[in-house]
């Protein structure tokens, strides 16, 4: 590969970029924010060049570390004391690692395409430049994030990820269901935070530093940390790591926590694009990893790893079924992405980080590619809307104002539209756009191919294969848990490559279902460019990291081969597992990814669906009942469709009752108790007072008036000696001496 | 003694001087007769000092030196004095003290 050649120094000036390579993007938010935003022009260049000083500089460092081979032990790191308080200092710096390398080229790249793909995407909407300002501070706090080489730093930015979030999926705030939305990501994410920070807390407490480095890369830190008992008869090590764990559980989605991924689909496409599938879901992938030395020690197949590799497969399971019965082309992603992020943490789960790490690369990279494209398809099938009626709605709307804001509207899209809404959204409206929209097509195939796991020329074959074949070692070296784990990830991938061929034909092929469908028109130029350079990614991104004993695909790369693996391994202390070639996850994966490929185009693209025909699925899965615990009986496609009921099951067991206790609450422990004590405490005082008011009245005031009556009637007194008569004081100051005489003569002895 | 004069004759005749400077001071309607009335009370005094002098301590001169200084304050005394007088005449018209209750605040 191109990055291999192996160098032995590196330049100095490197950790100068690192401080500065997320810099521009905050400075272009804050420049858009105070007032570059009245004007849409300057808003796109200043961003545009944020985002590219940022890759420039992120590219920089990450060409330059990739072929130094001691970047594990000698990363380049730059530290300066923070909070200094007493004589211990808070040390906070950037970092750049075998880990977060692979995230410094992916990341600014998928950045630069998102932004340059928003310009166009989002260039008629009102509120464009709040856009672009928001994805500014999102890009700079995912920068921060990557570089920081201490927990503390990265939970900032972390936080400030889920705000931008938070307010990007609100972006049409107007729409009641995307602020609902915006909210139910952030309270959920919240839950996860929570536990990230207690983590955190304990973490700290038992260590004493944040520093990834100085944690994850000291042996004697490791082990005290393995042997420190802590509760549940687990290490301090495993709770600490699974604290964390319940940090990614929250941001990337996973079960239990993954309800609010779904819904953050109401914001703009290219925030589900960059946010909820290529960097800030990442993340949480990203921060297990940084901490996996922590799962490492507390040994193969402890308790900890089990319950990642668990919450992963679980996931990854329930993200696949639901992605096959969704009809809208967004939420299907969505699910995919909650299914395939769940194949990382089961990687993790089963000791995989090089598998997962490789995976989160690629996936960032044809799952970008995926949303865009869908965004793609729904500007083109939006314009052909708007084509349609415009011909006979002219005058009733302002041509193009608003309609960006339509795109992502399910429903709430044409508001002076008497008529049924149109949902460019859904895949039933769409269908025949393979002619139409050429590029989008053929770049989203490639992404669903990559998916899907099509064997030996997509990423995400060769990264999905990694994953089966550590779970695989797992199982023959004695850990049933990962043979749980390899079925369920296999039969899930098996659905993964179904949804996706579904997902592909009922977009694109037969014949157009709607009118909107049959005059979409493919778009401009800065929304198919980053759409080709992601399908680059999405071929290419895997042969960084083919398996060097692989039948012909290690020899022809030869000392190439695995190159990522190499780099990632020197950034652990404990070794991990060399993988054998072996032919069992090698098969399967063929097989699912062709199996599910075969049976979608057996289902949908051989005969693909027509207008007002039903959904295969549907007739399919109906046959078969699921009992669920708030709806009663309900077939499975239904089920699936309503997402197997788990908002509805969260509704009733948590949610109605901490509302009812919450109530209760309030009318009894607030209502009853509080503001009884209040009120007392309120009459008394008020009596209190005026008892004190009465005693300030007749004794401190009359004290002081008594006195002062009697200052004056001295005074008043004394006036009348004061005559002014020089012969009355000297008779005065005789009979004073007269007198003091007389004391002194006859008194005094 | 000298000529059997004894001392306290001396002390009564200052003691009647002073008491009649004394009333003159106090009494008198006239401020000119008031500063007389205070001149007389001084002579009252030298006249004491110097029967103490002559009777008790005849070999020092501490009473003549008393006396001396006495005159001179006096002096000085009666001329401020004056001249004090005449100006309040000159503005109020009149040296009545009893009508001078300026003083008073």
């Amino acid at each position: 590969m191109m990055f291999a050649e192996a160098v032995t120094t590196l330049p100095p000036y490197l950790t100068t970029l690192l401080w500065l390579a997320p810099a521009p993007l905050f400075i272009a938010f804050a420049l858009i924010a105070l007032g570059f935003g009245k004007n849409r022009a300057l808003t796109t260049a200043t961003a545009m060049i944020a985002v590219l000083a940022t890759t420039v500089m992120s590219f920089i460092v990450f060409f330059n570390v990739a072929g130094y081979h001691e970047l594990g032990s000698e990363p380049v790191r730059s530290t300066f004391n923070w909070l200094a308080t007493g004589d211990t200092a808070f040390k906070i710096g950037v970092v750049a690692d075998p880990l977060n390398a692979g995230l410094m080229f992916m990341v600014p790249l998928a950045c630069t395409l998102i932004f340059l793909y928003s310009t166009n995407y989002m260039a008629s909407d009102p509120r464009y430049t709040r856009f672009m300002g928001y994805l500014s501070l999102f890009a700079g706090s995912m920068m921060g994030l990557v570089m920081s080489d201490n927990l503390l730093t990265l939970f900032v930015f972390w936080e400030l990820m889920g705000y931008c979030s938070y307010s990007l999926i609100g972006f049409f705030y107007n729409k009641p269901s995307a602020y609902k939305a915006a909210v139910k990501a952030f309270m959920t994410t919240r839950v996860g935070d929570m536990l990230l920070l207690l983590g955190m807390v304990y973490l700290y407490a038992e260590t004493g530093t944040l520093n990834f480095f100085d944690i994850t890369h000291n042996p004697e830190m490791l082990e005290h940390l393995a042997s420190t008992a802590s509760i549940l008869g687990l290490s301090a090590a495993a709770i600490i790591g699974l604290l964390i764990f319940g940090g990614t559980v929250g941001k990337s989605a996973q079960f239990p926590l993954h309800v609010w991924l779904p819904d953050a689909m109401e914001g703009p496409t290219p925030v589900s694009a960059m946010i909820h599938a290529a960097t800030m879901v990442s993340a949480g992938i990203f921060l297990t990893l940084r901490f996996f030395p922590l799962f490492q020690v507390t040994g193969e197949g402890s308790s900890a790893f089990q319950v990642v590799a668990l919450i992963g497969a679980i996931t990854a399971f329930i993200g696949a079924t639901i992605a096959v019965a969704q009809y809208d082309i967004k939420r299907v992603l969505a699910y995919s992405t909650i299914s395939q992020l769940g194949f990382m943490v089961a990687a993790i789960g089963v000791g995989g980080y090089i598998p997962a790490a490789f995976h989160l690369l690629t996936h960032a990279f044809f799952k970008a590619l995926l949303f865009l494209g869908s965004g793609s398809v729904i500007h083109g099938v939006e314009h052909g809307h708007h084509h349609l009626h415009a011909a006979h709605d002219d005058g009733r709307r302002k041509t193009d104002d608003g309609h960006a804001s339509a795109h992502d509207a399910p429903g709430g899209h044409d508001d002076h539209h008497a008529e049924p809404e149109f949902d460019a959204q859904d895949m039933r409206n769409m269908g025949g756009l393979r002619t139409r929209m050429p590029i989008t097509f053929w770049t989203f195939v490639i992404g669903g191919f990559a998916l899907a796991g099509f064997p030996f020329i997509t990423a995400g074959f060769w990264s999905k294969d990694e994953i089966f074949a550590e779970a695989y070692r797992g199982f023959t070296h004695g850990v049933p848990m990962a043979g749980v784990v390899f079925i369920v990830l296999v039969v899930s991938a098996l659905l993964t490559a179904f949804y996706t061929m579904r997902q592909i034909s009922m977009t694109f092929l037969g014949q157009p279902r709607t009118e909107a469908a049959a005059h979409a028109t493919e778009n401009k130029w800065p929304m198919t460019v980053p759409l080709i350079v992601l399908a680059f990614f999405a071929i290419f991104a895997g042969f960084i990291n083919i398996p060097a004993d692989f039948p012909l695909f290690g020899s022809i790369l030869g000392g190439n081969a695995h190159w990522f693996g190499h780099l990632l391994e020197g950034g652990l202390v404990e070794e991990v597992t060399k993988l054998e070639f072996n032919i069992v996850p090698v098969a399967a994966s063929l097989l699912v990814a062709l199996g599910g490929l075969f049976l979608g185009w057996l289902a949908y693209g051989r005969k693909p669906l027509k207008a007002g025909e039903a959904d295969p699925s549907q007739v399919f899965l109906s046959r078969f009942k699921l009992p669920t615990a708030t709806e009663g009986v309900l077939d499975l496609f239904s089920a699936l469709n309503r997402r197997l009921l788990f908002d509805e099951f969260y509704r009733k067991y948590f949610i109605n009752p901490l509302q009812a206790i919450a109530d209760n609450y309030t009318r009894i422990v607030d209502k009853g108790v509080i503001d009884a004590i209040l009120e007392g405490g309120y009459r008394i005082g008020g009596q209190f007072a005026g008892a004190l008011k009465t005693f300030d009245r007749e004794v401190i005031t009359g004290i002081s008036d008594r006195i002062g009556d009697l200052v004056r009637n001295i005074g008043d007194g004394g006036r009348e000696l004061q005559s002014g008569q020089v012969q009355n004081y000297l008779l005065s100051g005789i009979i004073a001496a007269a007198a003091i005489l007389v004391f002194f003569l006859f008194i005094f002895q | 003694m000298l000529n059997g004069i004894p001392l306290a004759w001396y002390l009564i005749v200052a003691g009647a001087l002073f008491c009649i400077g004394l009333y003159g001071t106090l009494a008198r309607k006239n401020a000119i007769a008031v500063l007389m009335g205070v001149e007389l009370m001084l002579n009252a005094v030298n006249i004491n000092l110097i029967a103490f002098w002559r009777y008790i301590t005849p070999d020092g001169n501490q009473g003549l030196a008393f006396t001396a200084f006495i005159f001179c304050v006096a002096a000085a005394e009666a001329a401020v004095g004056l001249a004090l007088i005449i100006s309040v005449y000159r503005s109020t018209q009149s040296v009545d003290p009893e009508k001078l209750d300026q003083m008073k605040l």
